[in-house]
């Protein structure tokens, strides 16, 4: 059976050169960077040659980057490690209501401690509206963090109009930047932000390892303890392997930055043209204009996610959705609701996410067999054009 | 559809949610229950045959996960030539057990698949002025009952 991944926001699979790079580090060349003989010299190298070609990639320097386990950690480090430099200063934090749970229970987690934070609305695009951020800055703020791509509708944030409004006020701005990296050009200078969050294995590098871009002069504190590993500010024996295939996938990311996005562009337009042309009731959440190139987020009205997925899946089909059915712990994407998608429209949602393996025959064959299952799967379901679910019907089986 | 076992379901789980039985609606149905709703992630339709208090025919279309569905397809079956009565005493747990397990978070979806048979014969019942033993202290909005045990999200970066 043909299977076709679709669900590159999730992960992707390491690229052959990147493996290839990396492995020598696993064998070989196993020394501890801190060494001081020829074996720690020569991955003391290796390190440095990574984090060069990481910074470049976001046009940060070199001493600009700070590897971590991955972009989670890179979220709390920079949220808690501003939090608690900055408390003389203030305790209240700005973020927005669509962020990535890494920096939302992080925020939640400050929250406990006795900070502030002001959760932004978005429109229907998945949009923060400058004004509120204008707004909802007080002499108490000390830390604006704005994701700069959605993981589930790819919405692309206004950041360095964002970084301009928190320089006015001497605030500090962090941005997860896990989507974006690799999908859109990034420059942190011409952003102009303080602290910015990116991983490897969105980008066809390996799984645990990421890195914390923190502008030169900025100092935060430290979320770990111990070595004088990453110029004293991240503890712990370095992640030589996984670093080396990061630097690896960015190093390619570069090379091939305009003509990635453009051909994910175009799969991803071939695909949502597709799907139009041959299923009904299907709508799109947030707008097509800033989003990113790979990402696609469709209600398939009057069926339920999960079973879209699982009949996918018979099909080789990976996609994926921001909720599972009704139960007091499965709540439909917080994403899709601080969008203001109805309930049962979030709970009929799913994500798309193309990537550099996806092909035109994979999109053919996904249309194809995802036109099939939509038409099974309406014909159990108690509602169609003219049985349209009640939006305004509450819930009673929710707390 | 090939009916292996697949993530978090069982093969008859995966067997009734691919193709389940007695999808659709009777048209000159005896009574016809609905419980849940789409705002809930599950809504469930179920339309009766009734002969002499027997359910001779059951069909039913759900809005909701692959348990939903399972549960909706075994459920159907398994009332198909029982009484009105004896209907009324199959629990979730009885679709549940028909189906092999459901894993813990989903068991709450088979619920669904109960209440729209009460829900149903409770209509049934009151139309054609029935005391139905099973039906005593009934109550037809009642709310799901949630003993779901605390699951944490999965999502992406």
């Amino acid at each position: 059976m043909r299977e076709v991944y679709l669900d590159y926001a999730a992960t992707t699979p390491v690229k052959q050169e990147v493996l290839e790079e990396m492995l020598p580090y696993f064998t070989e060349m196993y020394g501890n960077p801190s060494s001081l003989y020829t074996k720690g010299f020569e991955a003391k190298e290796a390190l440095m040659q990574a984090r060069s070609r990481v910074a470049s990639l976001i046009g940060a320097k070199e001493r600009e980057i700070f590897f971590t386990s991955g972009g989670t950690e890179a979220d709390n480090w920079a949220v808690i490690g501003a939090a608690k430099s900055r408390k003389s200063k203030g305790n209240h934090i700005i973020t927005s209501k669509i962020e990535h749970h890494a920096l939302l229970h992080t925020c939640e987690f400050l929250e406990k401690e006795g900070y502030e934070v002001t959760y932004l609305d978005v429109d229907k695009d998945g949009l923060i509206s400058l004004e509120q951020l204008k707004n909802a800055i007080t002499d108490k703020t000390i830390l604006i963090s704005i994701m700069m791509a959605n993981n589930e509708v790819g919405t692309i944030q206004p950041i360095k109009e964002i970084a301009a409004i928190a320089k006015e006020h001497g605030i500090l701005v962090h941005t997860d930047a896990v989507q974006a990296l690799g999908n859109i050009p990034i420059d942190v200078k011409d952003l102009c932000v303080d602290m910015l969050s990116i991983s490897a294995h969105k980008i066809y590098g390996p799984k645990g390892v990421g890195a914390l871009y923190i502008r030169r002069g900025l100092v935060i504190t430290n979320l770990l303890h111990g070595g004088a590993q990453e110029y004293r500010k991240r503890s712990g024996t370095e992640n030589l392997p996984g670093i080396v295939g990061f630097g690896k996938a960015c190093e390619l990311a570069e090379k091939s930055l305009e003509s990635h996005i453009k051909k994910i562009t175009e799969l991803r337009d071939y695909f949502l043209s597709g799907i139009m042309s041959n299923i009904p009731d299907v709508e799109i959440n947030g707008s097509m204009e800033h989003r990113l190139p790979g990402n696609l987020n469709l209600v398939f009205n009057y069926i339920e996610g999960e079973a879209m997925l699982l009949y996918m899946d018979l099909r080789g089909i990976y996609a994926s959705t921001g909720s599972a059915c009704s139960s007091a712990s499965f709540t439909p994407s917080h994403v899709l609701q601080a969008m203001g998608v109805p309930i049962e429209k979030a709970y009929s949602s799913i994500r798309f996410t193309i990537g550099d393996f996806t092909t035109k025959e994979d999109i053919d064959y996904a249309v194809k067999e995802i036109t099939e299952i939509v038409e099974k799967l309406r014909s159990f379901s108690p509602f169609d054009k003219d049985h349209v679910m009640e939006t305004s019907q509450k819930c009673n089986c929710q707390a | 559809m090939s009916n292996k076992k697949m993530g978090m379901y069982n093969e008859k789980v995966m067997e009734h949610f691919t193709n389940p039985k007695n999808v659709g609606v009777i048209e000159d149905a005896d009574a016809v229950g609905t419980y849940g709703s789409p705002v809930c992630g599950d809504m469930m339709e179920i339309s009766l045959k009734v002969e002499n208090d027997v359910i001779v025919d059951a069909k039913f279309r759900t809005f909701g996960c692959g348990s939903a569905i399972a549960s909706s397809s075994v459920a159907t079956e398994m009332i198909k030539g029982k009484t009105l009565e004896e209907a009324l005493k199959l629990t979730n747990q009885n679709f549940v057990d028909e189906l092999g397990g459901l894993p813990g978070p989903k068991i709450h979806c088979s619920v669904l698949a109960e209440q729209a048979i009460k829900n149903a014969i409770y209509v049934y019942a009151k139309e054609h002025g029935l005391e139905l033993e099973g039906l005593k202290g009934f109550d037809p909005d009642s709310e799901f009952e949630h003993d779901d045990e605390e699951e944490e999200e999965e999502e992406d970066l």
